[in-house]
């Protein structure tokens, strides 16, 4: 059971759903979950229905069964002014710094720099204790970067450690490090079951893995249901209209005659998109990492579907 | 751009936008269900010859590509010299053009019918970056700023480098002036508007004070007045020293003395890059998905280049469901099914509706009112066979989950067009597959550009004939 959940995925599958879902899923009876964001989109707030996150840790939720859940989006610049008032009590200069374009400088430009940051913010939240010696935090959640980019920033000591080969962003980025390549960590990646997002995945297992980054969950998101089989198709697009129209008539829909095409065409639609799906449940399959089946939300990813889905997640035990 | 908007009349007669209620005729309307908004006109975009550069933009994992890429085969086979511009295709999508691998040099694509010529080429932007250096500097000093850790890094991995070579590429495409038309797709970055931010923030940072002050703090503070200046410097390079180490410091220091020269270079080109973008010849389409975050991205983008006084043509809906059996609602189809799934059907001409089910076999809530009575006319001589009735309900399960999908849809399509009422909209339907050849982005420009409301044909396999567009090859 890792304490730092990242979860990463190719845009359009959800990621940022996922990673609150399972924030709430987390945060069980007694425990408690930081859920973070990184990219500065204020999707979390927006799935929560909330005002836009400061760079405040705040509850946002309570989950199914008491458990709470907090919130904190991260800010690069925010998060260096803090690390320089923290290491070097620079107040009034981290301003100064700013107004020339350092700041701007050091959290945009300089390659790395950044993603330090971010991690290590996040990193420091998992490692954080209360008074009495307790993690503060059961569980972090982050709402990571797309799959394409997920390795580079994590790896962020290949990128930092070439550049600033000694300094505190340096002991900095070794410390990220022993985190997120420990079994403190998972990395999750939501996909649909479709081709290119598949691809995706699979490409970015081989990258976390080169990278030496522990690989947790593929998470399959918006599955929808299969109503019809692919006998039932045939059955249907062959000799069966007549059949299909009577049934219809029979339970009273009108004008059955009209209908029989379109529904047997969706039909078929539905079947070859089943066959899709099976070939690409079995590139999943292939890839060696337990993976998880999430529904497709009919009313999309509100409050009460973003619920169901903490519950599914906590029920299949993802990342417990 | 407001001759390519078509039909947009403010109020077309009979076509209200709530198109969820009601019985809705089993095509739709000419829009797709879109009622008043402008309708996207794609071919008269791609057809005129002041039209030359169209940029495809919106968030991740909407099929940006793929919309550029086909809008680039119709263009193409509609006659024109086209070069498509893609950032970070699919395999499968770039190996269908032949450009899989990378040398950041357009390529013919084979395969097009008609006059017109398809190019294509995919982004290398370490090789970009470089190329400005190789011609902008001499040799001995572009080899000082190649093998430059700091230099390494920034054209490789800096967020900013994409978008900013991504535009780089275009105005050189541009000056060849080898193409009647440039079709751009926009990186999958961390904000959809990132590309437009980029260059002028790489520009100003390469070029700006900042990095003049760090290099040259002696220069700067000795001028007069500047003395504190000075110390204010010492000050801060010893931080970003501390921070950074100092080895980083040095590195960032020689890129920065060997680019000197460079510097008012990448303003330049990062301002006449805005310039371009802002052209007449210049059209932007929004890609988005029915999806919120999607059209809430896309929403900012409209936003955003109003802003920018950069000519949006329109939004691009992709990957939109529709019904051809539409006038059956989900409610209706789902009751259906369960009393043909209980075996409750019997024998209607005896005006029997077996135990249990009267509310919903019953004739009084038909899908359509006027039609008079086939259900009632049909004499049932027995019950429906169970097999028949368990493959009738799926049908209707199916149908009701498709209504769903499509009712979600419309809701939060309408809440963009409320918001920007005056953008012309094309809706692409959805299909089963991925599209990885000609022939399947063949297919969606055609989608892209033909009236057809995605209602008709929807996800269902092509209309007809041995060349269904996606997933099947």
């Amino acid at each position: 059971m890792s304490r730092l959940q990242v979860v990463s995925g190719k845009g359009g599958t959800g990621k940022t759903t996922v990673a609150a879902a399972l924030a709430l899923a987390l945060a069980k009876e007694g425990k408690r979950t930081l859920l973070v964001e990184v990219e500065g989109r204020q999707g979390i707030a927006q799935l929560f229905e909330t005002e836009p996150l400061p760079y405040e840790e705040r509850k946002i939720a309570v989950a199914p069964g008491g458990g709470e859940v907090y919130a904190l989006a991260i800010d690069a610049e925010r998060a260096l002014l803090d690390y320089l008032q923290m290491f070097y009590k620079l107040g009034g200069a981290g301003r100064a710094l700013k107004k020339l374009g350092a700041i701007d400088f050091a959290t945009t430009v300089a390659p790395g720099v950044r993603d330090v940051l971010l991690t290590g913010k996040a990193c420091e939240a998992v490692r954080r204790r209360d008074k009495q010696g307790r993690y503060l935090y059961d569980h972090v959640v982050m709402d990571a970067p797309p799959t394409g980019r997920i390795t580079r920033f994590l790896n962020v000591n290949d990128e930092v450690a070439g550049l600033a080969r000694i300094g505190p962003i340096h002991n900095q980025a070794q410390a990220v490090m022993r985190v997120l390549k420990s079994p403190e960590t998972a990395v999750h990646l939501v996909t649909l079951l479709e081709e290119m997002p598949v691809q995706e995945t699979a490409d970015g297992i081989a990258e976390l893995r080169a990278a030496e980054l522990p690989v947790g969950a593929v998470i399959v998101n918006m599955v929808r249901p299969q109503v019809l089989d692919e006998d039932a198709v045939r059955v249907a697009r062959a000799d069966h209209r007549e059949d299909i129209v009577r049934a219809l008539t029979a339970a009273g829909v009108s004008g059955a005659e009209r209908l029989v095409a379109p529904l047997v065409e969706q039909a078929a639609a539905h079947a070859q998109r089943v066959e899709l799906e099976r070939e690409q449940r079995d590139v999943l399959a292939k890839l060696d990492v337990p993976a998880y089946e999430l529904p497709l939300l009919g009313e999309g990813a509100d409050l009460a579907g973003l619920y169901r889905l903490a519950r599914q997640l906590r029920k299949l035990g993802v990342g417990a | 751009m407001s001759e390519h908007m078509g039909d947009g009349t403010a109020s077309v007669p009979g076509t209200a936008t709530d198109a969820g209620s009601g019985p809705a005729p089993d095509t739709g309307d000419r829009n797709g269900g879109l009622g008043a908004v402008p309708r996207l006109e794609v071919d008269p975009l791609l057809d005129d010859p002041a039209t030359r550069i169209v940029v495809c933009c919106g968030a991740g994992g909407v099929g940006k590509t793929t919309t550029a890429a086909a809008l680039g085969v119709r263009a193409a086979e509609r006659g024109r010299k086209v070069v498509v511009l893609t950032i970070d295709p699919a395999r499968r999508l770039a190996q269908s053009m032949g450009i899989d691998q990378l040398d950041n040099v357009p390529r013919r694509v084979p395969g097009i019918e008609g006059d017109g010529e398809l190019h294509a080429m995919m982004l290398d932007m370490k090789r970009t970056f470089d190329e400005i250096v190789e011609a902008h500097a001499d040799p001995a000093r572009a080899r000082a700023i190649l093998e430059n850790p700091f230099y390494q890094s920034l054209s490789a991995g800096f967020a900013g480098t994409q978008e900013y070579m991504a535009m780089e590429k275009l105005g050189q495409l541009r000056t060849r002036d080898s193409w009647d038309l440039i079709v751009v797709d926009t990186p999958p970055s961390r904000s959809a508007l990132d590309f437009l931010d980029a260059p002028k923030r790489l520009g100003s940072f390469l070029d700006g004070r900042f990095i003049k002050l760090l290099v040259a703090p002696a220069r700067v503070g000795g001028r007069a007045g500047m003395k504190f200046l000075n110390a204010g410097m010492s000050m801060m390079t010893g931080t970003l020293g501390k921070l950074l180490g100092a080895q980083f410091l040095r590195d960032v220091q020689t890129f920065v003395a060997a680019m000197d020269t460079m510097f008012g270079g990448f303003r330049t080109r990062a301002d006449a890059t805005y310039r371009l973008l802002q052209a007449p010849g210049t059209a932007f389409l929004v890609v988005a998905a029915p999806e919120r975050d999607a059209l809430r991205e896309a929403a900012y983008f409209v936003d955003r280049l109003a802003a920018e006084r950069m000519p949006l043509a329109g939004l691009v809906l992709n990957r939109v469901h529709g019904s051809r059996a539409a006038r059956l609602s989900a409610e209706r189809a789902l009751a259906v099914a369960e009393n043909l799934e209980e075996g409750r059907i019997v024998d209607h001409a005896a005006g029997q509706t077996g135990q249990g089910g009267p509310e919903a076999a019953s004739p009084e809530t038909p899908v359509s009112p006027t039609d008079n009575g086939a259900s009632a006319a049909a004499p049932m001589d027995s019950a429906v066979p169970p097999s028949v009735a368990r493959l009738t309900a799926g049908l209707l399960r199916l149908h009701a989950e498709r209504m769903q999908v499509l009712a979600r849809e419309r809701r939060t399509r309408d809440r963009f067009t409320a918001l920007h009422p005056e953008v012309a909209v094309a809706e692409v339907p959805a299909l089963p597959g991925d599209v990885h050849d000609l022939t399947g982005l063949r297919a969606i420009g055609a989608r892209l550009a033909s009236p057809e409301p995605p209602g008709a044909p929807a996800t269902a396999p092509p209309p007809a004939g041995p060349t269904p567009p996606a997933g099947a090859a």
